[in-house]
């Protein structure tokens, strides 16, 4: 099946490993992703705490610029930010006129216009599930993930608001255990599964950000879990990135991986995990991967290590590094 | 406080929130039952919960309302929407809030707003987010000693190529500026 696909900000850089992964599976799955031609950021959370017309209309281009592919009149997003905002455009757009208004008229400034209802804005793994289906995801299974026991982590924004369709339940959703049951995965029973990871929080108040961090961490690391699949790329930037200075500000020392959704399925189809961007995770994943016997290239180039403190006794000499 | 509800009369905050959310919010629904509070990741770090502040909308305590940290600290998350038993929009409402704060210039804590200003600087001006951009300008700002604490991190995003250096600029640049002028425009005076 062909359908409009929406990359989004994150997954040009820092989700990088999530944007190679969808693609390298896109294809066993009998899915063609077509690119939005120009596509621009869809402003987070950001812009509509600014300004709303405009920030309607920034995610409206996308929506226009999508819409002018007839042949594919499903838009797929696989981050949860970009998912929400071109849905809830979407549905904005429909359920108030002034507003579709306003941003009609905005759009055609730049020559663009935007139907409410053209487009059905879909999330990456709604499309997986519903679409492909669990069976015959399962039949493309050549390396199962038996015995890795994996904590499904939706985050909010994929689940919550309904807005009229939701394709899962919006506090216990179920479409990622079902996957990773297929791909033969152990799913870890994880009752924060839909709860946030902090968005922004850690640049605004890292006591408050890092808090709803460490929650997800350690109810992992209680459950047992090798890792946790992220569906998003602002939830892995959390767990992952900022679990180390996360550890530093509580003094704690949980090493939880992460890793999208999508390499796990890559995995589990026998495709190369450096192919699917494994090894740019900051929490190295490789110990949880030889568990199944999956050899996963190196992390990135490790931080040197801090030459060790002067012994106390000896005089302030220079140090040559390494020595 | 008293002259700021006479001012602005105690129904028109009220009306004003109400037509600046996008949709039907029904604000005026809340039977201030808590649930958004007691559902809230970050209500403990919150000055008012959702449900207080709603109280206050009500009352036309307009000051007190767009002073609190309470809308600059939710994380979106919607728990609270999907809970709310009266189906009130309360995430679209907390960004409405957030939104009249900024216009009026009425906010205690500059971080937050601050913060999702620099993010629009680049999407205004490329169109696309730049995060090495945001978090270095964001944090010089704001916590200069905080990128050392984060320095680590930092370098190992670098390394493992998840940050750019440069922001990445769209083709029709032109078109969208265009587009954002009109908006601002047509945006009302929240």
């Amino acid at each position: 099946m062909k359908y409009s696909y929406f990359p989004g900000c994150s997954l040009e850089r820092n989700a990088l490993a999530y944007h190679h992964s969808s693609l390298a599976i896109a294809k066993p799955l009998g899915m063609e992703f077509v690119e939005v031609d120009d596509w621009n950021c869809c402003g987070a959370t950001e812009y509509v705490s600014l300004n709303l017309t405009a920030s309607y209309a920034l995610i409206a281009r996308n929506l226009a610029l999508a819409a002018k592919n007839p042949a594919a009149a499903q838009l797929v997003a696989p981050c949860s930010a970009c998912y929400l905002n071109l849905r809830k455009c979407d549905h904005y757009m429909a359920t108030s006129p002034e507003l579709a208004e306003k941003v009609n008229t905005a759009l055609g400034a730049g020559g663009l216009a935007y139907k409410a209802g053209t487009l059905k804005v879909r999330h990456l793994l709604d499309v997986i599930v519903s679409d492909v289906g669990c069976a015959a995801v399962a039949a493309q299974v050549t390396r199962p993930l038996k015995g890795l026991r994996v904590v499904p982590y939706y985050g909010c924004m994929v689940v919550r608001p309904e807005l009229g369709a939701a394709f899962d339940g919006l506090e216990q959703p179920t479409t990622l255990d079902r996957l990773l049951q297929a791909l033969g995965a152990e799913v870890v029973p994880f009752s924060l599964k839909a709860a946030c990871c902090g968005g922004h929080m850690t640049q605004i108040s890292e006591a408050t950000g890092f808090e709803m961090i460490r929650r997800l961490v350690k109810d992992a690391t209680d459950g047992r879990a090798d890792l946790i699949a992220a569906l998003c790329p602002m939830c892995q930037l959390n767990l992952d990135a900022f679990q180390g200075p996360m550890n530093k500000f509580f003094k704690t020392d949980y090493h939880m991986p992460v890793l999208y959704f999508t390499q796990l399925v890559g995995l589990a189809f026998g495709l190369d995990a450096k192919s699917l961007g494994i090894g740019s995770e900051l929490v190295d994943a490789r110990g949880a991967l030889a568990k199944i016997g999956i050899a996963a290239p190196a992390a990135g180039p490790e931080t040197p290590k801090k030459p060790p403190k002067r012994d106390d006794k000896s005089l302030p000499m220079p140090r040559m590094s390494g020595a | 406080m008293t002259a700021t509800a006479t001012q602005e009369g105690t129904q028109s905050f009220l009306r004003r929130v109400v037509a600046a959310t996008p949709g039907d919010c029904r604000l005026e629904l809340c039977i201030q039952c808590g649930t958004c509070g007691g559902s809230c990741p970050s209500g403990a770090d919150m000055d008012h919960t959702p449900r207080a502040l709603f109280a206050l909308i009500n009352a036309g305590l307009r000051d007190e309302v767009l002073r609190s940290n309470t809308p600059w600290y939710c994380v979106s998350c919607y728990y609270c929407t999907a809970r709310c038993p009266q189906e009130v929009h309360i995430t679209d409402i907390m960004y409405t809030l957030k939104r009249i704060a900024v216009y009026e210039k009425v906010y205690d804590d500059s971080t937050a707003p601050d913060f999702s200003k620099t993010f629009i600087f680049w999407v205004e001006n490329y169109g696309r987010a730049f995060e090495l951009g945001l978090m270095g300008v964001h944090m010089l700002r704001h916590n200069p000693f905080g990128a050392f604490k984060i320095a680590g991190m930092g370098t190992g995003m670098l390394s493992r190529h998840r940050m750019a250096f440069t922001p990445t600029r769209i083709k029709g640049m032109n078109g969208l500026k265009a587009i954002l002028r009109k908006a601002k425009k047509l945006e009302r005076s929240v």
